[in-house]
């Protein structure tokens, strides 16, 4: 059980990181679709990178920027050209599908071993790594781990208390109201984008560079899907958000232990589990909580 | 209201000017935007080639020969268009209605397993009682499928984008299980169904190739939609409450069932993207038969402008691209999921440049409201 805990925590953290850049996303106006396809280019991007720097942190940082500027296409067709911005976001997945594929196989061509990196290693936190069961589960983990869970109440903090935060949850609200009080609205909508793009490139080194040490095809198998839902089960909210992932990342968890202990149950009910929930959740939430108004609206200025 | 009226006048006159010079532009943009996407994903598509070492124009001929150059290529194309046809037919009904049918992959699922239900335990008629109720039974396993989002979004409001998008994971996960458990073939190995009987299968209409005759399914449907759209009460019905459902609503339209019909229709031809696959190509359910088909025959829809009779070339010219893709790789050397890159360049670059046709031109006077509707978003007609 603490095994399957631990686990859950580590297989949530990508989903996670992707949901709160989602957050920032959604909140600004964007119903960012395209995360899947960011992650999957942060994955590629940052085993590139350590691969070719033999560097880990330089992978990161190259990989979220990769997905950074990946992202800029979904924030000029949606915010500039003011195009559907749920085709965008498809489009963009099939992008990053086939674009990242198509590197991969073209710099290692299709190798019988696979090339791989030395991952990051789990980093023990001295005295609350020995408390038991609760030590293992939580403080014996990644660093990216710990990472994570901290960005939650810092991404909570930016969007709340902070004034960019109104700004840009106003821009997701009223944009003509926020226009009008001189909120740069295109501008505010551009940067949610980029972050939503950085946190889902983190997500998805994650992925290579501490989970898995390689790449393969379609590494990220919906995780991005998943991580939008967890931000309509977590209200939009990074704390109920980081909730909603950790329930996906033990549901995960269980799965894979259930599959290698061979049971009889069929794991592919386990993992439907998210998805159902999700449906659920939007059933019994709406009227609770309401996604931002202007999700998935363009913001055209009038003139 | 109460400007003057010489004032109005004059800006009438000049938005009449506006409008004829742009009615050229309505007139050609679409396909000239179609094609300039085309040029440009491949343009931007030979710099990849060029970099894996390939030489584009080698590259791009191995691809239109491996699509068109041989008989089995030929019929293979038309094989994979099928199910990207029905798929992205059933997809035109539900963007006209504006309602985001991200579920087609789950709703092919949906269909196949219907399929294979009938062809294992229906018992034997001769193949003109037997398909045409395989064929239904596909239309509504995949049409139910869709008709739960549609019911979630009429009734509590649910966002039909999130909804459709789960649905297909738990189609494709439950399709998953039933391989591998209940339809799993007695004393099999592999995590396929036993083969459906011979009476469900889809005739073959050219002898030693896998042409069969879901492709005449999809061009017969491509004109029954074509006539509902453009022809009936529903059709029209169906394009007022994608424009404007508070329009439709006030002029006694009922919006919840047109939405509900449009899911039902889309899901159901998406059913039977998925009856042709296994009635006509595997004869049995199989993970993974799918390569996608539903995403890529959303992209199909749109760069058809929603209309049915397109979606038939649309679709042709990208199965062209899968199937000549595998040609590709295997002479050029170039990774195949390029055809994915050239996919979605299309349909980057063709969005880029419709925006500068249409967008660009009634933004100059969004004052007339006519032009509210074509603010920018999927343009129906």
């Amino acid at each position: 059980m603490v095994g399957v805990l631990a686990s859950g925590v580590r297989l949530a953290v990508p989903i996670l990181l992707a949901a709160l850049g989602e957050i920032f996303s959604e909140r600004a106006g964007i119903l960012n679709i395209g995360i899947e396809g960011e992650m999957l280019v942060g994955a590629l991007a940052g085993f590139l990178g350590t691969f070719y720097t033999h560097h880990v942190g330089l992978g990161f940082l190259i990989g979220m920027g990769a997905s950074g500027v990946f992202s800029l296409i979904m924030g000029f067709i949606t915010i500039t050209l003011k195009e559907d911005q749920v085709i965008t976001g498809i489009i963009l997945n099939i992008l990053a599908l086939g674009l990242t594929s198509f590197v991969y196989r073209a710099l290692f061509g299709t190798s019988r071993t696979p090339p791989s990196i030395k991952p990051l290693t789990p980093l023990k936190i001295p005295a609350l790594g020995d408390i038991p069961y609760l030590g293992t589960i939580l403080f014996h983990q990644n660093p990216l781990v710990y990472l994570a869970f901290l960005l939650v109440p810092v991404s909570a903090w930016i969007l709340f208390k902070t004034q960019f935060g109104l700004n840009l949850r106003a821009v997701g609200e009223h944009p003509r109201a926020a226009d009008t009080l001189g909120v740069p609205v295109e501008r505010m909508r551009y940067i949610a984008v980029m972050l939503g793009g950085i946190f889902s490139g983190l997500g998805g080194c994650f992925l290579t560079l501490a989970q898995l040490n390689r790449f393969t095809d379609n590494i990220t198998a919906g995780r991005g899907f998943i991580a939008i839902a967890a931000v309509i089960f977590g209200k939009w909210n990074p704390y109920g958000v980081a909730v909603a992932t950790l329930l996906f990342g033990i549901a995960d968890g269980l799965q894979l232990r259930l599959q290698a202990l061979g049971t009889r149950l069929p794991y592919q009910f386990l993992l439907m589990l998210p998805y159902l929930l999700t449906i659920v959740a939007l059933i019994g939430i709406v009227g609770k909580s309401k996604p931002p108004a202007a999700l998935a609206v363009p913001y055209q200025k009038d003139n | 209201m109460k400007k003057p009226v010489e004032k109005n006048a004059g800006k009438n006159r000049k938005v009449q000017e506006w409008r004829r010079e742009r009615s050229l532009l309505f007139l050609y943009s679409p396909l000239l935007s179609f094609f300039l996407g085309i040029l440009l994903a491949f343009l931007l598509s030979s710099l990849l080639i060029s970099w894996v070492g390939a030489s584009p124009l080698l590259a791009f001929k191995a691809l239109i020969l491996g699509a068109f150059g041989s008989l089995n290529g030929f019929t293979e194309t038309l094989v994979k268009a099928t199910p990207l046809m029905l798929t992205g037919l059933g997809l035109c009904v539900a963007f006209r209605s504006k309602v985001w049918n991200i579920g087609a992959e789950g709703q092919i699922h949906l269909g196949a397993l219907a399929t294979t239900l009938m062809g294992i335990y229906l018992p034997w008629f001769p193949s003109f009682i037997s398909l045409p109720l395989t064929g239904l039974a596909g239309f509504f396993a995949g049409g139910l499928w869709a008709a739960i989002p549609g019911w979630l979004k009429i009734r509590w409001g649910v966002n039909e984008i999130i909804t459709t998008l789960m649905m297909n994971y738990i189609a494709i996960l439950g399709i998953n299980y039933a391989v591998h458990v209940p339809l799993k073939e007695p004393g099999g190995f592999l995590p396929q169904s036993a083969l459906i009987q011979p009476s469900v299968e889809l005739p073959i209409l050219v002898e030693r190739t896998r042409l069969h005759a879901g492709i005449l399914l999809g061009i017969a449907g491509a004109g029954a939609l074509h006539i509902l759209l453009a022809r009936t009460t529903l059709g029209y019905q169906i394009q007022v409450v994608g424009l404007n459902p508070d329009a439709g609503r006030y002029s006694g339209i009922p919006v919840g069932k047109i939405i509900l019909i449009a899911m039902v229709l889309s899901g159901g031809f998406a059913g039977l993207a998925g009856m042709g696959e296994i009635a006509g190509v595997h004869h049995r359910l199989l993970e993974n038969f799918s390569p996608g088909y539903g995403y890529t025959a959303i992209v199909v829809a749109l760069l058809a402008h929603l209309k049915p009779l397109a979606v038939i070339l649309v679709s042709m010219l990208f199965a062209a691209l899968i199937v000549g893709a595998d040609t590709m790789q295997r002479v050029a050397g170039v990774p195949n999921s390029l055809v994915l890159i050239i996919e979605s360049l299309i349909v980057l670059f063709v969005l880029g440049s419709r925006s500068l046709f249409h967008v660009r031109y009634p933004l100059l006077f969004v004052k007339d409201n006519e032009h509210k509707t074509t603010d920018g978003k999927l343009r129906i007609s």
